[in-house]
């Protein structure tokens, strides 16, 4: 087909293909967007979304396909050449030179010299602001930006290459509420202004909200457009993953409940003093999921941390009651001379049930027995985590599955395949030198399986594979250890509706198994639904700890802004 | 000996040595701030010290016999014959050095080779291909070619047009490319032109890097190359650029160090080798910083120099030497531990850039 003459039509996409090695990204993808509108790509993880838009704003090329923009035929084979077309991209995760200022890296790039000089920059920059209605310090370096700043600066960016079709890949993922408003009247303005926008998301309520048309895909397939108006979210959800799924998540009623994570009013203080985290105290009980609400950096990543001793040098306790239940006593946290003292009290039983008599015996002999596991605790054990390394803690039994941003930077190699990364987390449990492959070999089996994970095989390394899988493997890992104390921070972030489901089963099958599980959410709905208490956090306070069955959302809600209005209050004030 | 008579008496060796770091040093700051981190710069230099010797033999065969610049006399034509060598000179040992950035960017940039490894390979390569090449080149008589060829290098425009005639080669006060006169003010600035030449281009290229547009988009890449190339910048294009450039720069500085620091009398690559090395911790010292490093290639080179001036036992003279590798680390751990973003690394560097990667 050649330039084809459609006045309303600003971008269309023709049998798009795009495959990375055997995984076909998008096959044959054909829709239009029309000018002036704002229209969802709507998608579960890897069904292509992002690879789509991408080769809009010219970071891929198409291997099979065309693309047409206002009716003429185009190729765009870098972003250079998006630009020309108007095309500007908001990545989900930020193109942005952090030791550059907001105007340095506005003007970056730019060939025109009139419009790179900065002081023109500038002038114009504020004028886009004033229109839209944004706030920014052009003269911030970009790392003292906030999140939600950082996009409105890669906003400014696109709208100062005078962008008329704008992308934005995953905009709300990072924004609290507050701000996602603010975003939305920002793109309702622009809209009044006949831009075109493509919004990247799979979060159905926002869909439902901002846009005028939800085009689907499904493992790289186009299903189908639809008018917003004429749809609804469970006929949605079926477009997005193909069948009806149940929205319910198991909960079990708590059992076997005993106080297991004891913290005790932990504060803690970042490099330039300002507190994380003031005065933090609460029970974790095993059998049961405490969930941790908050607005993003409100000291939930901190708190978690703090616990896995990851962040050592906070001031109070962490005390961490260690079940009696066939623990054998190690070497990792007692010492020797503990063991010897500890068995004069009568704190050992064998294996057999008789107790622990070290008398007479040789402290080779007694070394061999507690080397061997042979040596059980009698009683529950107390542990002050704050004076323990983070290998001690992991081998007590608290472990930490923090789910970063960056999933590859923490907890996972890119560069090895499944099984290394299993074995991260096992290399010291073989004999001799000489790795055992076999069990994280099994292992790596099972998490591919039982989470779905899409892999050529179990030898790909783990950065081919898509950001929700990479998820998966990190969070099967953790949990696959069967903690005493699971925490999970935001294990769902990113992932399409079946995984997170699978996840949160998992997360309960632990609870039930009798762990501790601290669960560090976002969505407010699934906290709700999946814990059975809920403690609140805002600004490193404790705001709160509801009864996750009882309370409600706007309860939860105004916790987590509570101290932040007192605040604003007692600004207005002095 | 005081210490003031020690400076005093070293400053020659010292300047000299500084301006051979000092090319290195920009060199390869531009090359690490576009995010290659080459460490082939020693050898880089050794090509550099080729070009230099091909430059010279073409001036010492073709125009020094047609405009001689002899002892007594430095008018016009002599002025004109001096500048033709400094410039061949520089624009062979250049090219001889982009030469080597070239098959480094190619490898790395093109072919995705791995850094360190590239870098490391041309090294040894520059290394084995400066050696031969210049040893060839001073066979028959070639040497001597290279000596009246460093005679012309090493003189300093100052004396030779404003003092008296018949100052410039007096063998006797023959000092590392440097007239010492009993005015230690004058010896400082009485240097060979190449001197001011290095000291200009790193105040050029600090301006270039952090106050023009171009310089801006070669941070950007070297820090966030998809960035960079989301921004529309052509990331190939730039990291081509500044290594080619940056080791045509460092290979300047092997030109200098053959015929300004050995006055033409090549004693092999391994010298030559350890102080491409310490250009490349001092890379770190400097902060990346043009600036900085006028200041910190002096301080490389008083230290590098000192232990001869000093009469001291080995083991104290070996510590000496051993100072700016301390000094580096402590650098580095003070810039690590309090440093603010901006004398911290380029973001990306030691990391090549492919856009399609995922």
């Amino acid at each position: 087909m050649e330039n084809f003459v459609q006045e309303d039509i600003s971008i269309r996409f023709e049998n798009i293909t795009k495959t990375f090695g055997s995984v076909v990204a998008n096959e044959k993808i054909t829709f239009d967007v029309y000018k002036g509108e704002i229209l969802s790509l709507l998608g579960e993880n890897g069904s292509g979304k992002t690879t789509l838009m991408n080769m809009l704003s010219g970071i891929y090329f198409p291997d099979e396909g065309q693309i047409y923009v206002n009716g003429k035929k185009v190729t765009i084979a870098s972003p250079m050449d998006a630009f020309k077309l108007k095309i500007g991209m908001v990545h989900q995760h930020f193109k942005l030179i952090d030791v550059f200022t907001c105007l340095e890296n506005i003007v970056l790039g730019i060939a025109d010299k009139e419009k790179a000089n900065k002081n023109n920059a500038r002038k114009a920059v504020l004028d886009i602001c004033n229109r839209y209605g944004f706030e920014i310090n052009l003269d911030k370096k970009v790392y003292d930006l906030s999140v939600s700043e950082k996009q409105t600066l890669e906003i400014l960016k696109t709208l100062y290459r005078e962008a008329e079709i704008l992308i934005l890949d995953e905009p709300t993922a990072v924004l609290t509420p507050i701000e996602i408003r603010k975003l939305f009247s920002v793109l309702a303005n622009m809209r009044k202004d006949g831009k075109t926008i493509i919004i990247i998301t799979h979060k159905l309520n926002e869909v439902m909200e901002i846009s005028d048309r939800v085009a689907v895909l499904r493992k790289g397939q186009y299903i189908d457009t639809v008018r917003t108006c004429y749809t609804n979210e469970a006929q949605l959800t079926e477009m997005m993953v193909g069948k009806k799924i149940v929205l319910d998540i198991n909960r079990t009623e708590p059992k076997n409940m005993e106080d297991r994570l004891f913290v005790k009013h932990l504060s803690l203080s970042n490099k330039d003093g300002t507190k994380v985290l003031d005065d933090v105290s609460f029970i974790a009980r095993s059998g049961e999921i405490l969930g941790i609400a908050g607005i993003a950096g409100s000291g939930q990543r901190e708190l978690l941390e703090a616990i896995a001793g990851v962040k050592p040098g906070y001031k109070g306790d962490v005390i961490f009651n260690r079940p009696k239940k066939n623990l054998p006593v190690s070497f990792f946290h007692k010492t020797y001379r503990e063991v010897v003292d500890m068995a004069k009290k009568g704190a050992f039983h064998y294996e057999n049930g008789k107790p622990v008599d070290f008398t007479g015996m040789s402290s080779k002999k007694i070394k061999e027995l507690v080397n061997a596991e042979k040596i059980i605790f009698n009683e529950n054990e107390i542990y002050n985590l704050r004076n323990l390394n983070p290998r001690t803690i992991r081998e007590l039994g608290v472990r930490l599955s923090f789910v970063p941003e960056d999933r590859l930077g923490m907890g996972l190699v890119g560069n090895m395949d499944l099984i290394d990364n299993m074995m991260l987390r096992s290399y010291r449990k073989g004999k001799g030198i000489i790795v055992n492959r076999k069990k994280p070999e099994a292992l790596a089996e099972e998490i591919v399986h039982e989470l779905d994970v899409v892999t050529p095989d179990l030898h790909t390394p783990v950065r081919k594979l898509s950001g929700g899988n990479v998820q998966k493997v990190l969070v099967g890992r953790e949990i696959s250890s069967s903690p005493k104390v699971l925490m999970a921070a935001y294990p769902v972030r990113g992932l399409d509706i079946n995984s997170s489901y699978l996840i949160y089963n998992l997360l309960d099958k632990e609870k039930q198994d009798g762990s501790a599980v601290i669960f560090v959410g976002e969505d407010l709905d699934v906290l709700l639904a999946l814990c059975d208490r809920i403690l609140v956090m805002c600004e490193g306070k404790v705001s709160g700890i509801v009864d996750a069955r009882k309370t409600t959302k706007e309860e939860v809600g105004l916790l987590m802004t509570k101290n932040k209005e007192d605040n604003i209050g007692g600004e207005e004030n002095a | 000996m005081n210490f003031l008579e020690i400076l005093g008496s070293s400053l020659p060796s010292v300047i000299t040595l500084s301006v051979v770091f000092l090319f290195g040093c920009i060199g390869e700051t531009i090359s690490e701030k576009a995010g290659n981190l080459n460490l082939g710069i020693p050898g880089v230099m050794c090509f550099g010290v080729v070009g230099g010797g091909i430059g010279s033999l073409i001036y010492m065969n073709f125009i020094y016999p047609a405009m001689p610049v002899t002892a007594n006399a430095f008018g016009f034509v002599e002025f004109i014959s001096y500048s033709l060598l400094i410039l061949l000179g520089i624009v062979f040992s250049f090219a001889f050095g982009a030469l080597g950035g070239l098959i480094y960017s190619f490898l790395t940039t093109t072919l995705k080779a791995n850094q360190n490894v590239t870098g490391l390979a041309l090294t040894t390569f520059g290394a084995g291909v400066g050696d031969f090449f210049v040893t060839l080149m001073c066979r028959d008589g070639g040497d001597d070619l290279f000596e009246v060829a460093a005679r012309i290098y090493g003189t300093h425009l100052t004396n030779a047009t404003l003092g008296p005639a018949g100052t410039t080669f007096d063998n006797s006060n023959w000092h590392m490319g440097f007239i010492a006169s009993d005015n230690p003010v004058a010896n400082i600035f009485s240097q060979p032109s190449l001197v001011y030449i290095c000291f200009i281009l790193a105040i050029v290229v600090f301006i270039v890097l952090n106050k023009t547009r171009i310089g801006l988009s070669l941070r950007a890449v070297g820090e966030n190359p998809a960035t960079a190339d989301a921004a529309g910048i052509n990331t190939d294009k730039y990291k081509y650029m500044a290594t080619v450039i940056g080791c045509g720069i460092a290979g300047v500085g092997g030109l200098f160090y053959n015929m300004i620091r050995l006055q033409g009398g090549w004693n092999g690559t391994s010298n030559l080798q350890n102080l491409g090395w310490m250009v490349l911790a001092l890379v770190i010292f400097t902060v990346w910083n043009p600036l900085v490093a006028i200041v910190g290639s002096l301080v490389f080179a008083f230290l590098y120099s000192i232990p001869s001036y000093i009469n001291t036992d080995m083991v104290t003279n070996k510590f000496l030497v051993l100072i700016p590798y301390i000094m580096t680390v402590v650098v580095l751990i003070f810039t690590s531990i309090f440093g603010k973003k901006n004398v911290l690394p380029p973001g990306s560097l030691g990391v090549n850039y492919f856009r399609e990667e995922r």
